[in-house]
């Protein structure tokens, strides 16, 4: 089937006094329909901008200098505001971190959630009411009728994200992207969000790009999965074969300070080292300084993402591969 | 809600009385209003009749005692310089004033929150910078000073407007309105703007930060992303939040602009209570003084109860005690 969304070798600028900061470099991936992909990656490895850049939303002065996104086979990336305005939220919903901070403390859930279906869907206030009371259902917030007229302040964090999840989905768009949207619940109810969103996605068939630190929530909800590392993707490919059978060192390393859930191990085996500030990007690979398969050519030339058996990987360890077959 | 107002009421007696005392301390420790009263020539008989007619022989808790007791009652004597009731000076005088400072808030308001919203909005325009610059001199010349220039400008070169005065005045009841004659309305202009701009430019700051601030905010970040257009934005969610503290602001200038007054009626001779109180200051009338004092102090504790109820309105999370949440 035709991809849902295809991101073709995606570069995002920042223009700043010190010179241009490259914060995505030659990113390039699609999603299927109905498709969850999984991004990971260390703090600040270009994971939310991104997703930013898919939905039109980059914090200025950052600015997309290259590359494609395309929906449903069509540009996206260089459409007005206007145009973009009604691909957001129709088209494309997103889901961002901090459900305490991501809700208008002064509207009603209910007055939120009608303003977005009238504004993109064709009904009247009454229908838009009627179904603002059903999404709150379907999220699974009890006593939904009543609810529709409170505040955010009175639900729990928990429930916030649930409306916040009712108001990425309530046009439904054919794409989420989900920015960490279980990172600031606690614990305990992260699982049961992850599980109603994957639900949700599976019943409307919605395509998912979901950001997460957790690789379990990666390994129970993603069908594939993008490595990204200093602003490019590092590794992409299955899931089970991403935590499996990591192709690309960094996925390994990653993979490898990840703690098993069936066995307790005093200490986690961390990676060396911090990943690179935009403003200091290694030649060669970007992570040739921390690699522990580090060889003559990594430092040199710059290895685009390539074949590795199952999964696609950015590291001339896999050059050899590509050029015997 | 009813329980609210009713402690909020109680809560400001404790100040109106501390203000009382001051006004009152005014009457016992400054001047010697006997003397001012009777003028050079008088009897004993004449002095001692006086001061058990004003009251002056009790102790002072007693004096004190009476003087709340007629306060509350809008019965604060005589005044010294015109020997009329003070009450009735004041009513006098009050539309002049409360005219005056309507009209300068709603110069205030109606001004300076577009223009605040514009250059929050648009922080970097040429328009948003000249605002702001204009805001500047709002700011840092004095309000006599521009009262000044104003008429120079408008009365004196253009001779559009009038320099002094109130213009003609039709009465309503007691009421003497100004707004309903063209001399009256002319009349309003500069004064308005004097004593309005101070309080148009610190609005118009305080919402360009404030409009700043709140567009930075994750809710506004994900009404964009949810597609809301630029004007339900702006204007619903990013305004609605702005008002929140802008709101107690404007309340609070509110009786600013009312005890501020008193300079902008100088410059400009307009009769209203400031005049009136500058008048009585140079002139040691007492009662006068402290009822415009206490009258001062009522009006911030009003405003601010209504402010309060404002807040309340506008802002959910205050209304706690009807929320249904964890
Ligand atoms: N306004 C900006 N100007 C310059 N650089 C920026 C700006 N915003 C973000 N960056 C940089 O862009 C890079 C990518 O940031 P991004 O937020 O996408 O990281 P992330 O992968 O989402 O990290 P996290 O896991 O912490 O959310 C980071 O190095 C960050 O410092
Ligand atoms: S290209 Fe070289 S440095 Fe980069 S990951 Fe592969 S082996 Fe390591
Ligand atoms: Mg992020």
């Amino acid at each position: 089937m035709a991809a849902i969304l295809e991101v073709r070798d995606l570069r995002v600028e920042f223009p700043t006094r010190r010179g241009t900061l490259v914060a995505l470099d030659g990113v390039s991936f699609s999603i299927a329909p109905g498709e969850v992909l999984g991004v990971v990656g260390e703090s600040g490895a270009g994971k939310s901008m991104t997703g930013a850049a898919i939905i039109g939303l980059l914090e200025p002065p950052g600015r997309i200098a290259g590359g494609q996104v395309l929906l449903q086979g069509k540009r996206i990336d260089n459409l007005r505001y206007e145009q973009m305005r009604r691909i957001r939220g129709r088209e494309i919903g997103a889901i961002f971190q901090d459900p305490l901070t991501t809700l208008n403390p002064l509207y009603t859930v209910g007055d939120q959630l009608t303003e977005t279906m009238l504004t993109h869907l064709p009904i009247n206030p009454a229908e838009a009411k009627r179904r603002a009371v059903e999404w709150l259902e379907l999220v699974g917030i009890p006593a939904a009728a009543q609810r529709v007229q409170s505040y955010p302040h009175e639900f729990s964090g928990g429930m916030r994200q649930r409306v916040v999840i009712a108001l990425a989905l309530c046009a439904e768009p054919k794409l989420i992207v989900a920015d960490e949207p279980t990172t600031a619940l606690d614990v305990s109810i992260q699982a049961q969000v992850i599980a109603l969103l994957k639900r949700l996605a599976r019943e409307k068939g919605t395509a998912m790009m979901l950001v997460t630190h957790d690789m379990g929530v990666i390994a129970e909800t993603a069908d594939r999965v993008a490595v990204m590392y200093a602003g490019r993707i590092a590794e992409i490919g299955p899931v089970r074969e991403v935590v499996k059978n990591p192709q690309h060192p960094y996925t390994a390393g990653l993979m490898a300070s990840i703690p098993p859930l069936d066995r307790r191990v005093n200490r986690l085996a961390q990676i060396d080292g911090a990943m690179p500030r935009l403003s200091a990007i290694p030649q060669g690979c970007a992570y040739n300084p921390r690699c522990p398969k580090v060889f003559s050519r990594c430092a040199v030339e710059r290895p685009e993402l390539m074949d590795a058996g199952t999964t696609q990987a950015a590291c001339w360890l896999h050059a050899k591969a590509m050029t015997d077959a | 809600m009813f329980a609210f107002i009713v402690s909020r009421i109680l809560q400001s007696v404790p100040v109106l009385l501390v203000v009382a005392l001051i006004s009152f301390a005014m009457f016992a420790y400054v001047g010697d209003p006997v003397s001012i009263m009777l003028g050079q020539d008088f009897t004993e008989a004449q002095r001692t009749a006086l001061v058990a007619e004003l009251g002056l022989d009790q102790p002072f808790f007693v004096q004190f005692a009476r003087f709340v007791g007629n306060a509350v009652q809008g019965e604060f004597g005589l005044s010294y310089r015109l020997s009329r009731p003070v009450a009735q000076l004041i009513a006098e005088r009050a539309p002049a004033t409360l005219e005056l400072a309507f009209c300068a808030a709603g110069v205030a308001l109606l001004v300076g929150v577009p223009m605040g919203v514009y250059t929050g909005l648009y922080p970097r325009s040429l328009l948003s910078r000249a605002f702001l610059t204009f805001s500047l001199i709002g700011v840092s010349l004095p309000t006599f000073l521009i009262g000044i220039l104003l008429i120079l400008v408008f009365a004196v070169w253009l001779g559009w407007l009038p320099s002094f005065g109130r213009g003609d005045t039709v009465a309503l009841g007691w009421w003497n309105t100004g707004f309903l004659t063209r001399s009256g309305l002319k009349a309003l202009i500069l004064p308005a703007i004097t004593l309005g701009l101070f309080q148009l430019t610190l609005i118009m700051r305080l919402v360009r930060s404030e409009m700043m601030e709140v567009l930075r905010t994750d809710y506004i970040k994900f009404a964009r992303a949810r597609g809301l257009t630029n004007r339900a934005i702006n204007f619903g969610h990013a305004l609605k939040n702005t008002m929140v503290p802008v709101i107690t602001v404007v309340g609070l200038q509110l009786g600013a602009i009312i005890a501020f007054a008193i300079v902008t009626e100088t410059v400009f001779q307009w009769p209203g209570m400031g005049l009136l109180f500058i008048q009585s200051v140079s002139s040691a009338d007492i009662p006068v003084m402290a009822a415009y004092l206490l009258l001062i102090a009522c009006l911030f504790v009003t405003i601010n109860l209504i402010v309060d109820l404002l807040y309340y309105a506008v802002d959910p999370r205050l209304r706690a005690g009807r929320g249904k949440g964890h």
